[in-house]
């Protein structure tokens, strides 16, 4: 040992994992890839949502699914690749069905967040980036979701969870493995991590119309003007 | 003069399935769009222009003067794109626009890209936020549907389509030539200017980036006159604007508000610091603005009362913080996420934030040694000013600012740790048992963005 040997800080950065060649990426997948592609001007800029496609059919951004958006948009798989490891959101491993996320950006962690991420962690027994034993669970550790006047914040199927607590979380995860019914606090009933991932795709799933409008926090300065009749000033005669 | 408060962009959220064509009708939406498909296109810029109104995602910049640089004799696409990538620490006024009132955003679009003569528009939406993306593509759909988009909108013989694009996780694509190469199916890493996106912009062709609430503001302006918008705000900062309030606040929320507005009458509005405790330092528009102390309550939050006072008006997302809370921790996190969120291109940024949070954390341990207070500045100075975009100034703001008001909180932290002086557990909202903030003590770096 000379001390000076190699020490990596960013064990978990690299490329895809390319040991697991599985996938479920068919004729249908390819005929969406090429559909997604269709709607810009240019290809290439529906990369980012062909990825989130890839994650919604193979659980993560797989071999196959590198190879598949390389093969539309006439680039190569390392293209793909140095894309796909850029965002956050894509994952080179398998997420659970059900994406938590706890936010601990300055905010949410001073007012929470970190006791919550503790307590979650604990209650599903694996750290950040891990995902359950069973597939049910993956968890993140946030970064700021722009809900701070709902802190502390967590997301799960990146649907808002908002004002948590460690005894709501508890419940919330316990109804999500017990497979009940769980409404987002502003959004829809949740479905899973990979049906969301086709939403963000570019697929709707046709539950825009559930959740309510807004939440009390944003509905917050409209009420207090209501109650001293405060108004924007009138406007121009034409 | 104005009333305290004035809902125009948020006068319609809670409304009955607000979020619908039918329901935005209602309430007068797409109003706007008829006045402005009978104005030209350089009448409908120079109203935006007489207005005053500057961009709301942080820079300030007048949106009129901005679409006047696109090019006219340019024989390429012109394209606007909507930042929607709303990330800044604190920020959260556009996702509950975008959930509550998506047409607002399309019908702004609309008569954007019609003044500058725009067939094709983007809306980039940050991807960790499902519902607002659901909600942004039924609007969308709905207007395709009702004959607001496509080609011959309301028989003016204008076309225009809008794409709604989910981003993937990256903080550096709010800064607009990141987004760029992000919206070209790129790494989201920022562009050299010039050129400047109005001359070269996505695809090298002419383009306009605009805040959501910028681009949401365009209809009311239209609809209701340049006059009545200016007579909204301050001399240098027109009109009303969404102020966000979170943290140790009695009632965080959201407060549209004519801009100049200060911190003290928010707080009186929102009940205050949370009982029993009082204010400690706060953020007038996100972390990359530097933070300010009680002594700044009355300054207005605008423009130029906020950079009269050292900081910048930012996204006017005001995250309040009381005694209780150690700035020397509160200072980590925030340099934890831009160390995490730097793209990597620059080297000041890549490995200045990387030492930067090393450092801060010996702070927050009490390991720090004599003269690490100084190390810090001087760390701050090898990497503010230089790289390409503005990520590392604000990653550097928020040190620097911190240090100007707490020197003595971080010299504390030569031989105390920052959990002794401040004990974590009393600034949560609810009971913490002290062992479960492990993660907070450093005794584990578990899914740190390493």
């Amino acid at each position: 040992m000379s001390g000076h040997e190699f020490q990596s800080f960013f064990p978990e950065s690299g490329s895809v994992d390319m040991t697991d060649t599985s996938t479920n990426i068919d004729e249908t997948t390819m005929a969406e890839l090429r559909e997604l592609a269709g709607r810009y001007p240019q290809p290439r800029s529906a990369l980012l949502p062909m990825l989130h496609l890839i994650q919604s059919v193979d659980g993560r951004v797989s071999p196959r699914g590198i190879e598949a958006c390389a093969e539309v948009l006439g680039i190569t798989t390392a293209q793909v690749s140095g894309v796909a490891t850029f965002y956050t959101m894509y994952r080179r491993r398998p997420g659970g069905k059900h994406h938590v996320g706890v936010c601990t950006t300055a905010l949410c962690a001073v007012m929470g967040g970190d006791a919550l991420l503790d307590k979650v962690s604990e209650k599903l027994g694996i750290e950040p980036d891990e995902t359950t034993a069973d597939g049910r669970f993956s968890l993140e550790r946030l970064e700021c979701n722009a809900a701070c006047d709902f802190a502390p914040v967590m997301m799960v199927n990146w649907e808002f969870m908002d004002n948590m607590d460690p005894e709501k979380a508890e419940k919330l995860l316990d109804d999500l493995a017990a497979g009940k019914d769980v409404k987002a606090s502003r959004g829809a009933t949740l479905t899973s991590w990979r049906e969301a991932e086709r939403v963000l795709a570019g697929f709707p799933d046709g539950r825009a119309d559930e959740g309510p409008s807004a939440g009390d926090a944003s509905l917050l300065g409209k009420k207090i003007a209501a109650a001293n009749s405060w108004s924007a000033p009138a406007a121009e005669e034409a | 003069m104005s009333d305290l408060l004035t809902p125009v962009l948020s006068a319609n959220w809670g409304d009955d399935k607000s979020w619908t064509l039918a329901a935005y009708r209602k309430a007068g939406g797409y109003e706007g769009l008829t006045k402005a498909l009978k104005l030209t296109p350089d009448e409908v810029t120079n109203l935006v222009k007489d207005s005053g109104l500057r961009g709301r995602g942080g820079a300030g910049f007048p949106t009129g003067m901005k679409w006047s640089f696109v090019p006219k004799d340019n024989p390429n696409p012109k394209y606007l794109v909507v930042n929607a990538d709303e990330s800044e620490p604190g920020t959260c006024k556009d996702m509950p626009l975008l959930l509550a009132s998506p047409h607002t955003l399309v019908e702004g679009m609309i008569i954007s890209s019609y003044a500058i003569n725009c067939h094709t528009a983007f809306v980039y939406i940050r991807g960790e936020v499902l519902h607002v993306i659901r909600r942004a593509q039924a609007a969308v759909a709905e207007a395709y549907a009702a004959g607001l988009l496509g080609k011959n909108i309301l028989g003016s013989g204008y076309d225009l389509d809008i794409v709604v694009h989910a981003g993937a996780g990256a903080y550096i694509c709010g800064e607009e030539t990141a987004l760029l190469d992000s919206l070209e199916g790129r790494r989201g890493q920022p562009r050299l200017r010039p050129p400047f996106p109005a001359v070269a912009g996505l695809y090298a062709s002419p383009t306009v980036i605009n805040n959501v609430e910028s681009i949401a503001s365009v209809p009311a302006i239209v609809k209701n006159g340049a006059a009545w918008f200016a007579s909204m705000g301050t001399e240098k900062s027109k009109g009303m604007t969404i102020y966000s309030l979170s943290g140790h606040v009695f009632r965080p929320g959201q407060f549209e508000a004519p801009l100049g507005i200060t911190l003290r009458q928010l707080l009186e509005l929102s009940g205050g610091i949370r009982a029993g405790h009082e204010l400690k330092f706060w953020t007038p528009g996100g972390s990359s603005t530097p933070i300010l102390t009680a002594e700044h309550l009355d300054v207005p939050l605008d423009y130029e009362g906020m950079a009269g006072v050292g900081s910048m008006l930012g996204t006017k997302a005001l995250q309040v913080f009381d005694e209780t809370t150690s700035v020397v921790r509160t200072t980590l996190r925030w340099v934890e996420f831009y160390k995490h969120e730097s793209c990597g291109k620059c080297t000041p940024c890549r490995e200045g934030n990387w030492w930067l949070v090393q450092l801060l954390k010996k702070f927050e341990a009490g390991t720090a040694v004599e003269g690490d207070v100084d190390k810090l500045l001087d760390i701050c100075d090898d990497i503010g000013g230089k790289s390409f975009c503005a990520l590392a100034d604000g990653a550097v703001a928020c040190v620097t600012s911190a240090v100007r008001h707490f020197r003595g909180e971080f010299e504390a932290g030569y031989s105390t740790p920052a959990w002794e002086l401040f004990p974590y557990g009393r600034s949560a909202l609810f009971e913490v048992a002290e062992r479960s903030l492990s993660l907070s003590k450093g005794a584990s770096t578990k899914g740190a963005h390493a």
